[in-house]
């Protein structure tokens, strides 16, 4: 375990909780009965007579997420691991669009100090749903730009570009959310006793969001059919929950439908060419790959963003970024909007997010003008 | 709740965080925990409010790896103390490790490393000082007698960055309380003026300028020490104004070297100071690095120097040449006379003389830092004899040669 690897895992743990669900909404009386009698059990710290009522629900409904989740909750609670990681792998592949399971099998792997495999479990977690991925970034972003504030007090720098206002990705995709049933928003947090392991809140309005990290002992409630990763957020009929920097994507004229599919296939290479030079370390190639009228991120000026990039690209380590996934939306004949899969993996951090670029054709190239995490 | 087992070897990673990579190297072989541990004890958790106080706790809940809580407490201290530039740094560390992986105490892109290497001195200063306080019961081998109204000395420890506050309870030096301290940029042991150095030696407090009539440089005061005294002369060094002085505004505190040679407190610790310090009396003993004894040796030295020189006294009355310039180096001279001129001389006064009578008081007698085995005696002489009476404060210089103290340089103080 290196100490890097501890940190990004804390942190991973922390980011992924955990949205409150009100199970006796989407339960049956009898359901709910027989479910919370076993949180009860367990919260009252009688895990053994927990297993025995919730293995009888489950004998009548096999399938049931929140039972099995339960189970698994319960027998984390009875040191029986190899049970319980056996039942959350089976909800993960059953519910993949589930973040709960993910973030206890992280748990369960942390205490056996199998970090990778925490690792791995906690960023699929925050995969699961975009608009994690977006929190858990502008979360990171604000803690940096917090550091950043404390370094310039520290060191007298002048921090007035750091506290400039940002790009902090809104979350514009709230559908994910609303296909879940029940569903309630994250509540501030509340600390909770960190000397007893499990205990799965039966009351659906206490806020349970401790500060460090948990089992998510709340059974999620398995959406009615799978949500659809929604790729294109923003055709969603609803309306924007809060105003969004980049203006949203026009529909495409007729008049560049023709030419579009060129188009496609011109900004797609222009993407790879930018995430390969990315890679190769090439800070050169890479920032010609931005327009003259690159909307710097923060209104910090050009100069001082491109001395940052080149600082964090040239960091001692290997970058790997790829690009997957690459949708555009043409939105003039010199103008179009990308979004894709970013997988970007340096000797400190690992992601995959979102990205959304905005590209302008300027002299037959097609330049990256603004950039943002998030779709 | 679960809370996630702690992951082995964070103790270690905050070692290194603590003192980065001139301690325990860069890479950390991954020694046993227990060595580790044995090499940086745990901190205790500080009593008491002050910024230093507050940055340790930090450090301990670092070293406990309750990074929550160590934010927590940074956070109050920079609300507290927001010119505590230390304090931001660490708090600075705290939230980055949030984002990515830290590895080292003050991790800011961009940073001027020059600043940076300060921050980690002074935070380095102050933990050592906060890990090893004073041996107990023992004391700073300098202040061997003070006279009843010298109620408190300062002991300077220049490579530890620490000034510390002495009572005079009864003869016997009692610490009071200890403070971060700033010394000349080049370190000690001044000896040219401008060479932006810190004397080393004793001294006095000799003035007091009130903030009133400094600039905001001197933050809430002054008072100067008598650099260079008679020794610092008779060697020649030069330059003048040495102070011990508070801090500028815009900062709790300065980097362990940053000054012309002055002694710097951050100005809530030069406050609390300021009562305690008697100008014309106070001694300011500056130091390499404090050599302790134990109240025993401490003792036996103090001993052992008042009996040389009662020695001296009674064999100046008893007015035999041999046995008085018997108490005096080789190496002495004074007023141009050396040893022989000078043993010469007082050979045939005292031979001329019928009786003899050599009264002293006021004796304070401090050992010398540095490392010279050396002390300075200083008294008010009441000679009289059957020809000539004479009262004066004088000054003398003794040095062990062979185990024996001697007199190198005498005169009037």
């Amino acid at each position: 375990m290196t100490r890097k690897t501890v940190f990004e895992y804390n942190m991973a743990v922390r980011r992924t909780l955990i949205a409150l669900i009100c199970m006796s909404l989407s339960m049956g009386a009898a359901h709910a009965n027989s479910v919370q009698e076993a949180s009860r059990l367990l919260r009252q710290g009688q895990p053994a007579q927990a297993l025995e009522q919730i293995d009888r629900f489950l004998a009548d409904k096999p399938k049931d997420a929140q039972g099995r989740f339960l189970k698994g909750t319960i027998l984390v609670e009875l040191g029986k691991n190899a049970e319980a990681i056996n039942i959350f792998t089976k909800l993960t592949e059953d519910y993949p669009e589930l973040p709960e399971p993910y973030n206890n099998l992280a748990v369960i792997y942390a205490q056996q100090k199998q970090y990778d495999k925490a690792k791995q479990s906690l960023e699929q977690a925050i995969r699961t749903h975009p608009s994690y991925a977006t929190a858990h970034e502008n979360l990171g972003d604000l803690y940096a730009r917090l550091a950043s504030q404390a370094y310039g007090k520290a060191l007298q720098l002048d921090s007035s570009n750091a506290s400039a206002q940002n790009k902090l990705a809104l979350i514009k995709d709230l559908t994910t959310t609303s296909s879940r049933p029940g569903a309630k928003p994250v509540e501030p947090a509340k600390p909770v006793e960190p000397s007893k392991p499990v205990s799965p809140p039966t009351n659906p309005t206490t806020p349970v969001a401790p500060p460090t990290p948990t089992i998510v002992a709340t059974a999620p409630t398995p959406p009615a059919k799978p949500p659809v990763e929604t790729a294109k957020p923003v055709e969603a009929a609803k309306p924007e929950p809060a105003k969004a920097e980049v203006k949203p994507e026009p529909k495409p004229e007729p008049k560049v439908d023709a030419k579009s599919a060129d188009i496609n296939t011109e900004v797609s290479k222009s993407i790879e060419a930018w995430a390969a030079a990315w890679t190769k370390k090439d800070v050169k190639a890479y920032l010609a790959r931005y327009s003259k009228d690159f909307k710097v991120p923060g209104g910090a000026s050009r100069s001082s963003w491109e001395t940052e990039r080149a600082q964090r690209i040239n960091k001692p380590g290997k970058i790997s970024v790829d690009v997957d996934n690459i949708k555009v939306a043409v939105d003039a004949p010199d103008q179009a909007t990308a979004r894709f899969r970013q997988n970007y993996k340096s000797a400190t951090l690992s992601s995959a997010t979102t990205k959304t670029l905005v590209l302008v054709k300027r002299d037959g190239k097609w330049l990256i003008q603004q950039e943002r995490v998030g779709g | 709740m679960r809370k996630l087992a702690i992951p082995a070897g964070i103790g270690l990673l905050f070692a290194s965080y603590f003192f980065g990579s001139e301690v325990l190297g860069s890479k950390l072989p991954h020694p046993p925990e227990a060595q580790a541990r044995e090499a940086l004890p745990p901190l205790a958790l500080p009593t008491g409010s002050s910024p230093e106080a507050q940055l340790t706790e930090v450090f301990a809940r670092i070293e406990q790896n309750r990074l929550d809580l160590a934010l927590e407490q940074a956070e109050a201290l920079t609300t507290r103390y927001p010119n505590f530039r230390l304090g931001q740094l660490v708090k600075g560390d705290l939230l980055l490790a949030r984002t990515q992986a830290i590895s080292t105490l003050g991790n800011a892109a961009n940073a001027p490393q020059e600043k940076l290497a300060d921050l980690r001195a002074e935070a380095q200063a102050r933990l050592n000082a906060y890990r090893s306080k004073p041996p107990v019961n023992a004391v700073p081998r300098y202040l061997l007698q003070m006279l009843p109204e010298q109620k408190y000395a300062i002991v300077v420890d220049a490579t530890r960055s620490r000034l510390y506050l002495y009572e005079n309870a009864g003869g016997a030096p009692r610490l009071v309380t200890d403070y971060y301290i700033t010394q000349g940029k080049l370190g000690a042991e001044k000896a040219r003026e401008g060479d932006k150095k810190t004397p080393i030696g004793v001294y006095q407090v000799v003035g007091n300028l009130p903030r009133e009539k400094l600039g905001d440089f001197y933050g809430s005061g002054a008072f100067p020490i008598n650099y260079p005294n008679d020794l610092d002369k008779r060697l020649g060094r030069n330059g003048h104004g040495i102070w011990l002085h508070g801090t500028p505004s815009d900062t709790y505190s300065r980097p362990p070297k940053a000054s012309d040679g002055c002694v710097v407190l951050a100005n809530p610790d030069l406050d609390s100071l300021a009562p305690h310090l008697q100008v014309g009396l106070t001694p300011v003993i500056i130091s390499q690095n404090i050599e302790w004894l134990t109240l025993d040796e401490w003792q036996q030295e103090r001993k052992s120097l008042l009996g040389a020189f009662d020695s001296w006294r009674k064999d100046w009355e008893s007015r035999d040449g041999e046995r008085y310039a018997h108490n005096y180096s080789h190496k002495f001279n004074t007023d141009g006379a050396d040893y022989a001129a000078w043993t010469e001389q007082k050979r045939k006064v005292n031979a001329g003389k019928e009786w003899i009578s050599v009264n002293t008081d006021k004796l304070t007698v401090f050992r010398y830092p540095g490392r010279e085995d050396m002390a300075v005696v200083t008294f008010r002489q009441d000679y009289k004899s059957n020809n000539l009476n004479n009262t004066m404060m004088k000054r003398q210089y003794w040095q062990k040669e062979d185990g024996r103290w001697k007199i190198i340089y005498e005169g009037s103080a």
